[in-house]
């Protein structure tokens, strides 16, 4: 009874508004979900606050997808959960909306708690948002559109899993996916730049350079995790010549609160970046190797930030552009010899083809860096999701459903023959290292960055004096 | 009755579908949301219209990914819609009846080629119907509405089809032809045969989502 009044006591982890203090931020991660799920199992739907949301913001392109739809099953194979999971029927893109968005505005909100558990599970567990079956669809009707959109839902009624929470709530506290502040990010750059200027004379990281030419932002986790990124995205910038900076504030990228379906998280997430833009004045905005963090501040931010022509206040572009630009023009130059020979092939994110039309890109880059580039199928914007796109990387608890669709991603690496997979994403370097540890299929991945560097021919007076 | 069917309730199935199918467009494009549907429809409209108009040909004629897949499906779903629109507007006995009512007129094809039509917009209909009932992944999705707009469908052009061939009951049949195509009409809007239109809407829009905002500034439209 005591423990019971002690549990009664402590704050609710489950809530219907994003976290936005330190203290709530720390609760959640140290409940590690086993709480969260619990008080989830009985934490109530508002019904009017959703019917008020259905009403304001269910509008006549999602409302017309559901209606039209013909229940003809063309989307089943275009899905990698259908596929993955035997080609079994309730894994159908379109039986997924149905059964959830589509009652759901059927009953006008009117729904129970274990339904909006059944809409988190499936908007999160059963759908990485890839995009893919919209593509198929002859009505044209994307679900994976309707699936973000149900994510909103889900987070405004607080069913989002536990990491989701976490993540947007980062955003609101740090204005990063991970507790990486300001002070942290700068302090890094200054590491790397000392770490690597005896290599390269005359390397620096310039913070907060106003009139750039490029403005280059990040991955929250290259700070916490991967270091070394940013010293090879400042070495490459220095052996291009290119006038570069990195905005003290407004550094982060990425979104998971597009993850999460917190729109307000993704406003103020996006609106940092846009703030530094308009600060700094670069020319230009180039961002890292990262998918989703592309398509939540160059292609969907402008729309949060309330810009009406869905442009970015600079022109912005994904790195693996940056490259291509900077072989094109001779900024940087491979050496012919040191040019990839095994077979090598290629993920390209969904959220920087089927959302960004890149594919043109990495295929012209392949070009200049591999003698035997073998293309995985279907390719381009058919690609495959990498099995952890939307979120699903991070989520505890659909790891098995993760690990299920990333033999999709493996066949397909498989059949290419290669076994070496150029991933300029992180979401997708996290799955196909997670799929070779899960799958142990002898493969090896790389971002483009640690590639070129081995491979561009450093100028003679960019070169260490020693070597002269 | 026969009177009563071709004439005001004729009239009515006719003004019910027009005005239905005017609302539902005027209804779908002022739903639309630049900022809910995060796509600049209107300060980027012609990158927006090039991309609604790669959308409708690659999709209107079957050269995309999706009939290359499934080429049985899509070629009978292709001749089925192509039958269903033509056979019926250039019906001989069709477009006499509207020029004696209303003084216009346009060309025809021969109730031949008009039969045969139907023929195979019964045994699409068949396919489908079979398909609904023994393909699990089509049953998993199937309501009851889908048997009856299939229903709504087909009737026309079944108790056409009889009526034609003088089978007994001509009468009868006659007016159960002019009652399910009303309905049918009628249907239009209200049901999910206003794809009728709103397959154009859908497909517009996301013509335009591609090529506004998802790669089309980019220089490659979508490959559909």
């Amino acid at each position: 009874m005591a423990e019971e009044l002690g549990r009664l006591d402590l704050p609710p982890l489950v809530t219907r508004r994003p976290v936005k203090t330190q203290e709530e931020l720390g609760l959640l991660l140290a409940d590690k979900g086993v709480r969260y799920y619990e008080e989830m199992k009985t934490f109530p739907v508002d019904k009017e606050a959703l019917k008020k949301n259905l009403d304001s913001t269910c509008k006549s392109r999602i409302r017309t997808w559901l209606e039209i739809c013909s229940h003809c099953s063309l989307c089943a194979d275009t899905c990698l959960f259908y596929l993955a999971n035997d080609q079994d029927p309730r894994q159908i893109p379109s039986y997924k909306i149905q059964s959830t968005l589509g009652q759901l505005v059927k009953r006008k909100g009117d729904v129970d708690t274990d339904f909006m558990i059944n809409c988190m599970d499936t908007a999160w567990g059963k759908c990485t948002c890839c995009n893919r079956c919209g593509m198929y669809c002859p009505h044209g009707i994307d679900m994976g559109v309707m699936f973000g959109y149900l994510r909103g839902l889900c987070f405004s009624q607080g069913f989002v899993p536990h990491e989701m929470k976490i993540g947007s709530g980062m955003h609101w506290i740090y204005n990063a996916q991970m507790d990486v502040t300001v002070e942290d990010f700068i302090d890094t750059c200054e590491w790397m730049a000392e770490e690597n200027e005896d290599y390269y004379p005359g390397l620096t990281i310039p913070v907060d350079k106003p009139d750039a030419d490029i403005m280059y932002t990040i991955n929250a986790r290259e700070v916490k995790h991967y270091p070394q990124d940013i010293a090879e995205a400042a070495t490459l910038f220095h052996l291009a010549g290119e006038n570069w900076t990195v905005p003290g504030k407004g550094w982060e990228e990425t979104s998971l609160a597009m993850f999460a379906g917190d729109w307000e998280g993704c406003k103020h997430q996006v609106e940092w970046v846009y703030e530094a833009m308009e600060r700094l004045k670069p020319k230009r905005m180039v961002v890292t190797e990262c998918g989703h963090a592309y398509r939540a501040t160059v292609i969907e931010g402008p729309y949060w930030a309330n810009i009406k022509t869905g442009d970015t206040p600079v022109p912005s572009m994904h790195y693996v552009e940056w490259v291509l630009e900077a072989l094109e023009t001779g900024k940087l130059k491979i050496d012919p010899a040191k040019k990839i020979k095994e077979p090598v092939t290629i993920q390209d994110p969904c959220n920087y083809i089927r959302n960004g039309g890149l594919c043109d890109v990495t295929r012209k880059i392949m070009s200049y860096i591999a003698e035997d580039f073998r293309d995985i199928k279907p390719s381009r914007e058919h690609n495959f999701c990498c099995g952890g796109g939307g979120g699903l990387n991070g989520i505890g608890r659909y790891r098995q459903e993760r690990n299920t669709v990333m033999k999709i991603k493996r066949d397909q690496i498989l059949a290419t023959g290669a076994k070496f997979i150029v991933v300029p994403c992180h979401n997708c370097w996290d799955a196909i290292r997670d799929l070779e540890e899960v799958y142990k299929v002898g493969i090896t991945w790389s971002f483009l960055k640690p590639i070129l560097l081995k491979m561009v021919i450093v100028p003679d007076h960019l070169k260490p004096k020693d070597e002269e | 009755m026969y009177e009563f069917v071709s004439g005001p309730l004729a009239v009515i199935s006719f003004a019910v579908f027009f005005l239905g199918v005017v609302a539902r467009i005027i209804w779908y494009v002022k739903g639309l949301d630049w900022r809910l549907d995060r796509v600049a429809y209107t300060k980027k409209f012609g990158a927006g219209i090039k991309g609604a108009a790669r959308s409708l040909f690659h999709w209107l004629l079957p050269f995309n990914h999706t009939t290359a897949k499934h080429p049985i499906f899509m070629g009978v779903t292709y001749l089925f819609h192509l039958c269903l629109i033509t056979a019926p507007i250039f019906l001989i006995a069709h477009v006499v009846l509207i020029e004696e009512s209303w003084n216009i007129s346009w060309i025809t094809i021969p109730d031949r080629v008009a039969d045969y039509m139907t023929l195979v917009i019964i045994v699409a209909g068949i396919f489908f119907l079979i398909r609904r009932l023994t393909d699990p992944n089509v049953n998993i999705l199937t309501t009851a509405s889908d048997y009856i707009v299939l229903a709504i469908a087909l009737a026309p052009f079944v108790t056409g089809y009889i009526a034609y061939h003088q089978w007994p009951g001509y009468n009868s049949w006659l007016i159960a032809h002019i009652l399910s195509g009303e309905i049918m009409l009628v249907a239009i809007p209200f049901t999910k045969l206003s794809h009728f239109v709103l397959f154009f809407c859908s497909r517009i829009q996301i013509g335009m989502d591609y090529g506004i905002k998802r790669g089309g500034v980019k220089g490659r439209g979508i490959a559909w």
